[in-house]
C-alpha cells in the first residue's frame, strides 16, 4: 500500500491529499486515521477535513499564511507510523421494507438478474455494508461491499421522483434517497429512518467510517416504525459490539 | 423585527451569505454568494461583518418595499435602480426610510448583483448558514409576497464609504486559474488548448455548475469518484468543460483539469450566456 500521498494545493483554500489505492475498508480506516492525527497534531488551523474512498481534502477558513504552513507540514510529514486500527467505526441496523408498494424495480431485478425476490432481500440484507463518505445529496451514503449478483444497470429512463428513503441499486452500489429527488437508481425498497435533517445539530446519524446493515421489515413494522419517528420515539443506536 | 416585503422576486433572488463551511461531510454543498467580491464590499460599505446575509439578484432584480429605516447598498452587476423613483447608483451606501421602495430596471452589465442591509437581512439559519439551498432551508428562492426580517436602527448615522470599484477586473473575461489533480492527464495538446481557446458560456449555467459550448475531444478516463468544490473544472468523456460553481455536489468523478481562483469564481459569475472567458494559468506562491 502506498503510503506517501501526493500533496497539492486545490484553489487557495484548499489542500488534496491523494493515494494510488483501491476501494477497501481498510484503505478507509487508514485515511480516517490520518484524518484524526491531522486534526489532533499537525494542522494549526480551523479546518475541514472530509474524505473519499482515496483522497483528503482539508479545505480552510482562514489566512492563506495558514495553509502555506500547514502545506510545508505535510510536505514533511512522517505518515508511516499510521496504522488502519487507529479508526473504530460502528455498526448500525437499519430497518427496510422490501414490500412491492416500494421495490417499484424489485420485478426488473428478479428478472434480469434472475432471482427471486426472497433471494434479492436476503443478499441484500447479508452484507456488512461500509460508509465511506456522503455525497450526491446531503446525507446520501456512499455504500461499499454490496453482493456482485445484486448489479443492475442504471433506469434507461430516471423517474423524476421517487420517495423520501427508497432503497435503490445502480451498478455494484446500493443507496438510500435521504429525500423525495429525481432518481436513475433500481428501487427496491424504502428505509423509514430518517436519515438527513438539517434543523438538528448532527444532521446526518452516522459518519465515514460507520458500517451499515439492513434488515427486512413488512409494512405494518414499518408503518410503526414512521409512527415513532413523527412521535419522536424512535432511537436509532449504534450495535454495542461494533 | 421590520421587514423588508418582497413585491417582485425577480428573475432568480437568492438569500446568500459566505455559506457552510463544515457540513460537506454530510454531502451539503457549501453554497454562499457565486461573486463573494462584490457582496463583501456591499457588506463593507455599510460596515457589515463580511458574512452578513444579502440578496443575491440574477439577470433581472426585484421590486422591494421597507417598512423601515435602513441603510443600503448594491454592488456588482450594474442594474439601473431606483429608489422611490430617483435613481441610484451601484457602489454606494443609501439611507431608505420607512415606506421606501427599492426597484430594480435593466441590467447594464454583469450579470449578478448584491444588495446588502445594514447588519443583513435576519432570515433562518440552518447548519451555520442564510444561503437558500432546497432541502436544507425551507425556500430555495423569493418569491412574490415574502417578507425578509432584517435589523431596526433607530438612528441610522448613512456610512459616506464609497468603495471605488475595480469594475475593470470584475468585468474582463479572463478567468486566473490554477492546475487542477488530472491536469497532467492531459495531452499537451490539450493543455495548450485550454489557455489559448475562448470558451463560450452556455445557457445551462446556474448556481451548481456553468457549462462551456466548446468540446475538448479527450479519452482520458474518469476517476475514483473524489472532492471537489466550487471553481474545480471537470472534463466530461464527450468534451465537456463543467465549471463547478457555489452550490456544487461535494464529490465528483470526472477528471478535475482546472481549479478556478476566488476571484476567478467571482468573474465568471458576472458573465451571461453567451460570452465568453479566456482561462488564464496562475501559480501558487
Amino acid at each position: 500500500m502506498q503510503i506517501k500521498p501526493s500533496i497539492n494545493r486545490l484553489g487557495e483554500k484548499a489542500i488534496l491529499l491523494q493515494w494510488d489505492f483501491n476501494i477497501a475498508p481498510e484503505n478507509l480506516n487508514w485515511l480516517l486515521s490520518i484524518k484524526q492525527i491531522l486534526q489532533k497534531h499537525v494542522i494549526e488551523s480551523k479546518v475541514q477535513i472530509i474524505n473519499t474512498y482515496n483522497s483528503l481534502l482539508m479545505t480552510y477558513n482562514c489566512s492563506i499564511e495558514n495553509i502555506y504552513n500547514d502545506f510545508n507540514a505535510l510536505k514533511s510529514y512522517d505518515f508511516t507510523g499510521i496504522s488502519y486500527e487507529d479508526f473504530k467505526g460502528k455498526l448500525y441496523k437499519l430497518p427496510v421494507c422490501y414490500d412491492v408498494e416500494f421495490g417499484l424495480d424489485l420485478d426488473e431485478l428478479a428478472r434480469r438478474n434472475s432471482l427471486t425476490a426472497s433471494e434479492i432481500i436476503h443478499l441484500h440484507t447479508q452484507p456488512v455494508y461500509t460508509l465511506y463518505f456522503m455525497g450526491f445529496l446531503p446525507g446520501f451514503l456512499y455504500l461499499g461491499g454490496m453482493k456482485e449478483r445484486l448489479k443492475i444497470s442504471r433506469k434507461k429512463e430516471p423517474r423524476t421522483s421517487v420517495l423520501k428513503g427508497a432503497v435503490g441499486i445502480a451498478e455494484n452500489q446500493t443507496g438510500i434517497y435521504p429525500n423525495s429527488s429525481p432518481a436513475g437508481w433500481q428501487i427496491i425498497g424504502n428505509c423509514p429512518v430518517e436519515l438527513f435533517n438539517a434543523h438538528t445539530e448532527n444532521p446526518c446519524p452516522f459518519k465515514a467510517g460507520d458500517q451499515i446493515q439492513f434488515y427486512s421489515v413488512s409494512k405494518q413494522e414499518y408503518d410503526k416504525i414512521k409512527q415513532q419517528i413523527k412521535a419522536g420515539k424512535y432511537i436509532l443506536k449504534p450495535e454495542s459490539h461494533a | 423585527m421590520p421587514k423588508v416585503e418582497v413585491k417582485k422576486a425577480g428573475l432568480y433572488t437568492t438569500i446568500q451569505d459566505l455559506g457552510r463551511l463544515n457540513v460537506a461531510q454530510y454531502g451539503v454543498p457549501q453554497s454562499g454568494v457565486m461573486d463573494s467580491f462584490s457582496a463583501k464590499k456591499a457588506n463593507l460599505l455599510l460596515n457589515n461583518e463580511a458574512d452578513a446575509a444579502v440578496l443575491e439578484l440574477t439577470m433581472a432584480g426585484p421590486i422591494l418595499k421597507f417598512q423601515s429605516k435602513t441603510q443600503i447598498a448594491v454592488c456588482g452587476a450594474i442594474f439601473d435602480m431606483y429608489l422611490d423613483e430617483k435613481p441610484i447608483t451601484n457602489a454606494k451606501a443609501f439611507q431608505v426610510n420607512s415606506g421606501s421602495v427599492l426597484r430594480f430596471g435593466g441590467l447594464k452589465k454583469g450579470f449578478r448583483s448584491y444588495l446588502a442591509v445594514q447588519g443583513g437581512f435576519k432570515t433562518a439559519v440552518v447548519l451555520e448558514s442564510r444561503s437558500h439551498y432546497p432541502k436544507i432551508t425551507s425556500a430555495s428562492r423569493l418569491v412574490n409576497g415574502d417578507e425578509l426580517e432584517i435589523d431596526s436602527l433607530e438612528n441610522t448615522v448613512i456610512a459616506s464609504a464609497r468603495v471605488n470599484f475595480e469594475d475593470q477586473e470584475l468585468f474582463s473575461n479572463t478567468i486566473p486559474v490554477f492546475k487542477g489533480p488530472e491536469f497532467e492527464l492531459l495531452p499537451q495538446k490539450l493543455q495548450q488548448e485550454l489557455f489559448i481557446e475562448n470558451f463560450t458560456l452556455t445557457p445551462a449555467g446556474n448556481r451548481m455548475a456553468i457549462l462551456f459550448k466548446e468540446l475538448l475531444k479527450n479519452n482520458i478516463k474518469g476517476i475514483i469518484t473524489g472532492p471537489v468544490i466550487p471553481g474545480t473544472v471537470q472534463l466530461t468523456p464527450n468534451g465537456n468543460l463543467i465549471a463547478l460553481m457555489r452550490d456544487c455536489q461535494v464529490t465528483g468523478g470526472y477528471p478535475r483539469i482546472l481549479q478556478i481562483s476566488e476571484m476567478g469564481i467571482c468573474k465568471l459569475a458576472q458573465k451571461k450566456p453567451g460570452e465568453q472567458v479566456l482561462f488564464q494559468l496562475s501559480e501558487f506562491y
